[in-house]
């Protein structure tokens, strides 16, 4: 067994065996849920009817339901594609990176974070299909022989590199999370008697493929894992890049640029974490789950947090200065209208969540703290949806001909839509707090007796 | 004489871990161990060959990348050529940059999916297959070695007992 040094924190509070895990992890599918589950549940249900109710009525009456006009033709789904695609990142980057770099602190927050990873790839994806217009003709984005209706899919173009994209990494995410489930499934399902709890015996008896746990078993399941983590790796890196690239292929001033997909890949990583975070702190709660999402597991989510915003920051500033530094007026334009135009107060909001808010974790204090965490992370969402509106909005409202210009206010069918997602996406979490393991049990019962040993000998806990 | 089985259940990976090198010493035949999470190094004191779940992945891999590679060649290049924004597909080294992104997802898809797929293909996996630990607490804490022989069983049990199991059972 390894020794860690003593002034190492634990990642696990307390004395737990490896069955008090099998217990705490159990309880919530096992348990009816609390009051507080229902009332959360309740509303995201509402939301979801509201955004459903959109969709349709957007899918019935066409995209000019929304606010766009001909000189803003992108808005609000693009931000919000965006948006969700980049909560999604932290998910695969706290499973498959920290995995590769041995970070033991990823075990108790991976499984939600990967479930938020799908959830939110999930809502992006329904962006581009309800922006088709006509959604059954989805299938078309596919390489399909040209007598199946549109030409065959153009290689060349960035839009087909993100369908490739996002198809792969919401299928490898979901595969990459299964695997890793089909233990715990099996845990539950041993638990469930046959006689008490038939229909749960039966449904976990499903989901856990028959897994038994043995030697080879466990040995090809970790060398997958490896694997898995290895080319989730590269993948997340390239989806965000992808998604960058479709602005920044294009010609539009404030979007030509090469500094977009490390750009986009730390705001991605920067707003994934703040959304673990708002999750997990309510999670943590509302799911018992305190002894295993500790303080120090949200400490090092804000260190990182602290340095993908502050690299966010330099990317802005960068930016900056290269729209003076390259010399052309109407790129210096773009930028200059950004942070000084109409839109200067989405552009304050963009700098300051983003920039400003999480300098603060440089405090000891505020970065070992739940509460503060927590509303810093509030802050970041914000910042984070504000900084893809201002990049699309921005750079498109002034358009080449001065008599085009003109300015975009979201329509009722926009706002619902958005808030549809969000309530979607909290529908699918609560759903998957109360019926899966919601910790990986089989991975963290590996770390329970050598996190943080010394330090509890040295403080007699 | 009729075939017996023995199981031996362990309170703790290190003892189980002990137990299975001293057993193996003693040239005992090991059935099957069982554990609710993988224990380093039982793979090796087991004598079990090392996966090659990676290789397979490598292989996929490559056919990943080689597929995307033919059709994209087929569809841009040789099917329906196009004069996309004044850059004509007529041979595909001109256009390789810009393929790249699908090829690399593919590569990515095939590899990560069909190693999945072998994986739970050769772990005997799939929706609605019954599972075969012999005791449900094997997937909670409890670890279990199990013994499949004929005659007497004294020897096994008093081996187990002497490497610190916490319970034998004989079926």
């Amino acid at each position: 067994m390894q020794k860690e040094a003593e002034i190492r924190d634990p990642l696990i509070l307390g004395k737990k065996s490896y069955h008090d895990i099998t217990l705490d992890v159990s309880k919530p599918v096992e348990g009816k849920a609390n009051k507080y589950w229902w009332i959360l549940f309740s509303i995201s249900f509402i939301m979801f009817i509201w955004g459903v109710l959109s969709m349709a009525y957007t899918i019935g009456t066409g995209i000019g339901s929304w606010g766009l006009n001909k000189t803003v033709n992108w808005a609000w789904d693009i931000t919000n594609f965006v948006w969700w695609i980049g909560i999604g990142h932290a998910g695969t980057l706290i499973s498959a990176v920290l995995l590769l770099f041995r970070q033991k602190w990823r075990m108790s927050i991976n499984r939600s974070a990967e479930a938020m990873t799908i959830f939110g790839v999930a809502q992006a994806a329904l962006f581009p299909l309800i922006h088709m217009g006509r959604p059954w003709l989805a299938y078309w984005v596919f390489p399909i022989p040209n007598q199946f209706g549109s030409l065959w899919v153009n290689f060349n173009s960035p839009l087909l590199w993100d369908v490739f994209a996002i198809s792969t990494y919401f299928s490898v995410s979901v595969v990459f999370w299964y695997i890793g489930l089909i233990p715990d499934f099996a845990m539950l399902r041993d638990r469930f008697n046959e006689k008490t709890a038939p229909m749960k015996k039966k449904l976990y008896s499903f989901l856990s493929f028959g897994w038994s746990g043995k030697a080879k078993h466990w040995q090809r399941f970790e060398e997958v894992s490896l694997v898995l983590a290895g080319l989730a790796t590269p993948l997340v890196f390239s989806v965000h890049s992808i998604v960058s690239m479709d602005f920044a292929t294009s010609v539009i001033p404030g979007w030509h640029t090469t500094i977009f997909p490390p750009y986009f890949v730390l705001g991605a990583l920067f707003s994934g974490f703040a959304m673990v975070e708002t999750l997990l702190i309510i999670m943590r709660k509302v799911v018992n789950m305190e002894a295993y999402i500790t303080i120090k597991h949200i400490e090092y989510m804000n260190i990182i947090i602290l340095l993908t915003g502050s690299l966010v920051g330099t990317a802005y500033i960068t930016e900056l200065f290269m729209a003076w530094y390259s010399g052309v007026e109407f790129e210096q334009y773009a930028f200059l209208n950004r942070a000084t135009g109409p839109y200067w107060w989405s552009y304050a909001i963009m700098m300051g969540c983003n920039v400003l808010t999480p300098q603060l974790y440089w405090i000891n204090s505020i970065r070992k703290s739940f509460i503060a965490t927590f509303i810093l992370s509030i802050f970041v969402n914000i910042g984070m949806w504000f900084e893809r509106f201002v990049i699309i909005v921005t750079s498109l409202h002034r358009d080449f001909l001065p008599s085009s210009w003109s300015m975009f206010s979201p329509s009722l069918i926009d706002i619902g839509i958005y808030l549809g997602t969000i309530g979607f996406f909290f529908v699918l979490f609560l759903l998957y707090a109360r019926t899966f393991p919601v910790i990986a049990q089989a991975e963290l019962k590996t770390i329970v007796k050598s996190s943080g040993s010394e330090y509890k000998n040295k403080n007699n806990e | 004489m009729s075939r017996k089985t023995v199981y031996g259940i362990f309170d703790d990976e290190e003892v189980l871990l002990n137990s299975v090198k001293e057993i193996k010493s003693n040239n005992i035949d090991i059935k099957e161990v069982y554990t609710p999470f993988p224990v380093h190094g039982l793979d090796k004191a087991l004598g079990l060959k090392e996966t090659r779940m990676a290789i397979a992945a490598f292989v996929y891999g490559c056919l990943g990348i080689t597929f995307a590679g033919l059709m994209i060649y087929n569809i841009m290049i040789i099917d329906w050529p196009m004069n996309i924004g004044g850059k004509p597909n007529f041979t595909f080294y001109h256009n390789v940059p810009s393929f790249v992104p699908v090829m690399f997802e593919c590569t990515v898809l095939f590899a990560a999916h069909l190693m999945s797929i072998t994986y739970l293909i050769k772990c005997g996996l799939f929706p609605g297959a019954k599972s075969e630990n012999p005791d449900p607490r094997t997937t909670d804490d409890k670890f279990l070695i199990e013994f499949e022989l004929e005659g007497s069983t004294k020897k096994i049990k008093d081996l187990l007992s002497k490497t610190g199991a916490s319970e034998i059972n004989e079926k």
